[in-house]
């Protein structure tokens, strides 16, 4: 456009920042940003005067104050003399906690999900469609609530455990225990010796990827297939397995068992922390399973018909053909799901899980007074996540883009 | 053929048998069964876990639904009612929906003026039919421009001035932009018409509208926020932060897709912003912090500070959606409005933009349907939706304890709006395709 302008005749005109195409998105550009320098420095100057007037001077050193309240889940060592700011460290991990969990659940499930809606099995593609709908047009707000509620309505008290008419026994050989309060797993236990165990199986895991390159390797100097399957399987579990029977056992479990009023022992899992995980997983998982489907269906039936027609089997079909392709279109949606999972995580307030939300921004917020400080340090938080989980996105992308030449 | 044959083969046929049915394992049901049930043995498998898992849920669920109490007026009384039926695991007490439906519909909202939020309803459907119905004659439009003002008026009532005031600030910027724009060229009649209307809400309407009030009162009985509640809240917010993010969103995403690159790199830092934080945040926001922003001793309304956090909120996410139905068009597009000689605004408004609002009607619909689902989290900061009146209805002695009919009567009614929405997008979608 602006080369069929005309050189202007004589010297600068004012009137040029405004009809001339080459000055003009520079003056729109200026007056876009000292309107908005302006604005925004109204709004701080607003909440400067505000907070001067309520004689809160904005400053961050409530971080380093004793919280002065408990967090019943934690990743580290917290105690209620610890700082506002250990308390938040607390709840970041949490809400990672609660995402990863969650991510794992809705990967799973959603997939699961996704390919038997596509199944030509009439009830249970329609059995599918029925649990995506329902999940994802109902609010997540309500899934959590109602899990929770779950939980602490249909699961038995601790106490119903108890005695010999007990109402309510242990499931999977005596070894978790599903109560109201949350649940009780084994835990594993390690005596001495367990060290070489635990060595050897690591070892076995870089021994299956050793073992696959050079499979690779060999089948592109050779044309041999080996059945890698079965070989990588037992890389897996003989020689951990032999080591363990070797060395006499050295890892056990210590189990739940009821003393007093509660289960001790094992693991515990606060009932807050499963069904919020729960709740996201399957919600999430409504929305996953839509991406699948939609992934493996942008793959072209001529795809699948070319490698038979190559004489690959349905498995090395699915394997080498279509799922590399369907992944591509997969991928970037997944993730952002993982960002919504990671974002809807914040809703753990609702059931009473201390993630960042509810410490940050719940408890040292409503304690320290300091709302525009937590608020700011709670949104960076949540801010930082987004922009990693965003740049892996990006960064798989770009790898996975079909290369043009 | 027939002819050389005739004489040479002793028989010929020359008529078609009628045609006989396929055998029964071939069609009907049976071959339907066949195909779609057990076509292998995993999928027999698979129909008869179905099967079995379809049974367990609905012989637990149904006779727990379909034999509810309706009529008990308390939890107690509800399950000695229930206990009598000898059902393996009772049965619902729909009784708490009978008895407190109207208050999970309207909140706290005064029974005698219950007209006022039904009216708006039902006048949100009018001023909505012509948006969607592009065969009503479109003078309708204007009413539909006119309504978010008499929603305000008939849903919180005061006086008539307000919201007329309010218009006035618009009809004031046209006016200004008419007359400047013939005498003093498009550049002042659009500062006029931006300066002009600010100055009337800052400094002239409050005291025009209490003036005017004063000598006409023409007020209906005032409603205060916090008797506002249940899905009338959900609507209100959802409906007003959609209808506001649409064209902040079509302005942000414009702006992210521009070449001038400060107007871009702020689009995209609000956006991203926007979209990295969780909405609950943003509540937090509007609960606590946003009267800071404001001068010195301004409060006002929770409900207006929410619908500001969500319509900031759902517009950094339709100003994506925008986008990409922009991105979606092929460059020709823009390359035609640049050779018919049309100008940026009128590019976008004529050639552009209603090509790629059209693409990206399923994705403001989801957005849509995203954004009323979430209107449940202003329970968190304390305002009574559906959610937040459960914990209200559970605090009454009667119904203490009482969990599964209220969820399962809020997430009924949550499906119904959104799949019914979600339908409609579909049907929007094939209605508007004109492609091959």
């Amino acid at each position: 456009m602006s080369a069929t302008t005309d050189p202007p005749k004589d010297g600068f005109q004012l009137s040029q920042l405004i009809y001339d195409t080459r000055y003009r998105s520079m003056t729109i550009q200026i007056v876009a940003l000292v309107l908005f320098l302006l604005g925004v420095g109204w709004l701080l100057n607003n909440a400067a005067q505000n907070l001067a007037a309520l004689g809160k001077p904005l400053s961050f050193g409530f971080l380093g104050e004793a919280a002065g309240y408990d967090i019943n889940q934690k990743l580290i060592e917290y105690n209620n003399q610890m700082s506002h700011g250990r308390a938040a460290l607390v709840g970041v991990l949490n809400t990672l906690l609660v995402a990863v969990l969650g991510c794992i659940l809705a990967t799973v499930l959603g997939v699961f999900i996704g390919v038997l809606r596509l199944s030509n099995n009439w009830v249970v593609s329609r059995l599918m469609t029925v649990y995506i709908e329902s999940f994802r047009n109902v609010p997540v707000l309500l899934w959590i609530v109602l899990t929770m509620a779950i939980f602490i309505e249909s699961f038995p008290a601790p106490r119903a455990f108890r005695g010999d008419n007990a109402t309510a026994s242990m499931s999977f050989w005596d070894s978790v225990a599903l109560t109201n309060r949350g649940l009780y797993i084994p835990k594993p236990e390690m005596y001495s010796g367990s060290m070489a165990v635990v060595v050897v199986f690591l070892l076995s895991i870089v021994g299956i990827f050793v073992f696959g390159s050079w499979s690779r390797k060999r089948q592109e100097a050779t044309g041999q297939i080996l059945p890698n399957f079965w070989i990588k399987l037992a890389i897996f579990f003989v020689p951990a397995l032999l080591v363990y029977f070797l060395m006499g056992r050295p890892i056990g479990l210590e189990l739940p068992a009821l003393k007093g009023f509660n289960f001790q022992g094992g693991i515990y899992m606060r009932n807050s922390l499963i069904a919020l995980t729960l709740a996201l997983g399957l919600y999430t998982a409504a929305f996953v399973a839509e991406n699948v489907r939609a992934g493996i269906m942008a793959v072209s039936k001529g795809q699948s018909e070319a490698a038979s027609a190559l004489g690959l089997s349905p498995g090395r079909t699915m394997n080498l053909i279509i799922l590399p392709q369907a992944l591509r279109v997969i991928i970037p949606p997944l993730i952002s799901q993982y960002l919504n999972l990671t974002k809807n995580s914040s809703l753990a307030i609702a059931v009473g899980y201390m993630d960042v939300t509810g410490t940050l921004g719940g408890i040292t917020l409503n304690q320290t007074g300091k709302e525009m400080e937590s608020l700011l340090i709670l949104m960076a938080i949540y801010l930082t996540i987004s922009l990693i989980i965003s740049s892996v996105m990006n960064w798989y992308n770009e790898s996975v883009k079909l290369r043009e030449r | 053929m027939s002819d050389t044959h005739a004489q040479t083969v002793a028989y010929v046929r020359d008529t078609m048998l009628p045609e006989q049915a396929p055998p029964t394992t071939a069609a009907g049901p049976v071959r339907w069964m066949r195909d779609n049930l057990f076509s292998s043995v995993l999928n027999t498998v698979l129909t008869l876990l179905s099967v079995y898992f379809l049974w367990v849920v609905l012989s637990l669920v149904l006779p727990w639904v379909w034999y509810g109490s309706w009529t008990a007026s308390s939890l107690k009384e509800c399950r000695e009612v229930v206990a009598d039926l000898g059902l393996a695991h009772g049965a619902a007490c729909w009784s708490v929906i009978a008895e407190r439906y109207l208050q999970l519909i309207y909140g706290f909202y005064p029974a005698e003026l219950y007209w006022r939020a039904n009216v708006t309803f039902v006048l949100m459907l009018v001023a909505l039919a012509p948006v969607l119905y592009p065969n009503l004659p479109r003078k309708m439009l204007w009413f539909s421009v006119l309504y978010p003002f008499l929603a305000f008026w008939l849903l919180w009532g005061g006086t008539l001035w307000t919201p007329i005031v309010a218009v006035a600030g618009f009809v004031l910027a046209y006016v200004a932009f008419e007359v400047l724009y013939r005498v003093a060229g498009s550049l002042v009649g659009v500062i006029a018409a931006i300066l002009v209307p600010v100055i009337w809400w800052l400094l002239l309407a409050a005291p025009v509208a209490n003036g005017l009030a004063s000598v006409i009162p023409l007020a209906i009985e005032p409603v205060e926020s916090a008797k506002f509640g249940g899905f009338m809240l959900s609507i209100i917010i959802g409906v007003t932060g959609i209808a506001l993010s649409l064209p902040i969103g079509i302005l942000l995403a414009l702006g992210r897709q521009s070449d001038l690159m400060i107007v871009k790199a702020i689009c995209v830092g609000f956006i991203e912003f926007i979209r990295g934080v969780p909405l609950i945040t943003l509540l937090f926001v509007a609960s606590t912090l946003l009267n800071y922003f404001l001068p010195p001793g301004t409060t006002f309304d929770i409900i207006l500070r929410v619908i500001i956090m969500v319509t900031l909120f759902a517009s950094a996410y339709m100003a994506e959606v925008v986008r990409g139905g922009l991105a979606a068009l092929p460059t020709g597009q823009y390359e035609a409005a640049d050779a018919l000689g049309l100008d940026y605004w009128k590019a976008t408004r004529l050639i552009t933009m209603p090509q790629a609002l059209k693409i990206s009607i399923p994705g403001i619909v989801s957005t849509f349907i995203g954004l009323f689902k979430d209107t449940t989290l202003v329970s968190i900061i304390g305002l009574l939706d559906p959610i937040g009146l459960t914990a209200n209805i559970r605090a009454d002695a009667n119904w203490n304890g009482i969990v599964w009919e209220l969820y399962g009567f809020i997430a009924l009614m949550f499906f119904i709006f959104c799949f019914g929405m979600s339908r409609y997008s579909m049907y929007l979608e094939r209605k508007l395709k004109t492609g091959h």
